[in-house]
């Protein structure tokens, strides 16, 4: 296996708490997902999603692809072109849609987030994180910030 | 009054409100006027100092500020104002 620089190991979640939350992946979706990010290795993949809520669930019905704008080693890191940013709420609008989270790969590397992800993770949206490991998808993992600890909670995954 | 998009992350500081009409001539006073009108917005767009946070990207239109002028840029009452939250992580 190609070995990439281990990402900062800092304890990023919550390790105990109710997971009451869900996040449901139809099939079809998780199949876009997978593959999308599979094309993007070796480097980070990333895209928003769009979808339905109500009480604790959350369902994705539409992805958007964007670009990994990162300027340095897009292997490790993602960032997303405010313009980007801009037209993916402006699609919600389109689609008749709430804009429910972001999903990014981590190629070779756990799908556990890391201190990058933690330091500029927004309250609201659900941060999927997929492993892709030598190009395959493995496994797959949701969160959701906790603004009171700034820590992650984990969200229960439906796929 | 400029109107402003609130990202979706951070309308449920605005009692889940999109857009927020606001006071102000220019971009500075429009952010000081909606985090007046929204006090819990105001830690996630404005450091200790009072100034906008850097990762904080504000277009006028399809303009970023960056490229106008900054917090001075001047905004009209037909202004559509959107702020841009900073995604990134890996």
């Amino acid at each position: 296996m190609k070995m990439i620089a281990a990402k900062e190991i800092v304890l990023t979640y919550k390790e105990d708490h109710k997971r009451d939350r869900y996040l449901i992946v139809p099939i079809i979706i998780r199949k876009q997902i997978e593959r999308l990010m599979e094309v993007s290795y070796p480097d980070e993949g990333v895209g928003f999603f769009y979808g339905d809520e109500k009480d604790n669930y959350r369902i994705i019905k539409r992805i958007l692809p964007v670009n990994n704008a990162k300027d340095g080693d897009k292997r490790k890191r993602f960032e997303i072109d405010p313009r980007d940013y801009l037209q993916a709420e402006r699609h919600a609008v389109e689609w008749g849609l709430s804009m429910i989270g972001i999903y990014h790969s981590h190629p070779n590397h756990p799908a556990i987030p890391s201190v990058h992800d933690l330091k500029l993770a927004v309250p609201y949206f659900s941060y999927v994180i997929l492993s892709i490991v030598n190009g395959i998808a493995q496994d797959w993992t949701s969160w959701r910030l906790d603004e009171d600890v700034k820590l992650f909670e984990q969200e229960n995954l439906v796929l | 009054m400029a109107k402003i998009i609130i990202p979706t992350p951070l309308r449920k500081f605005t009692g889940n409100q999109a857009t927020i009409a606001t006071n102000g001539r220019t971009i500075r006073e429009a952010i000081f006027d909606l985090t007046n009108q929204h006090p819990d917005l105001r830690n996630h767009l404005l450091d200790a100092t009072g100034q906008i946070r850097s990762f904080v990207r504000i277009f006028v239109g399809d303009d970023d500020i960056l490229s106008l002028d900054k917090e001075e840029t001047r905004v009209a009452d037909s202004s559509i104002v959107s702020i841009v939250p900073a995604i990134a992580g890996g």
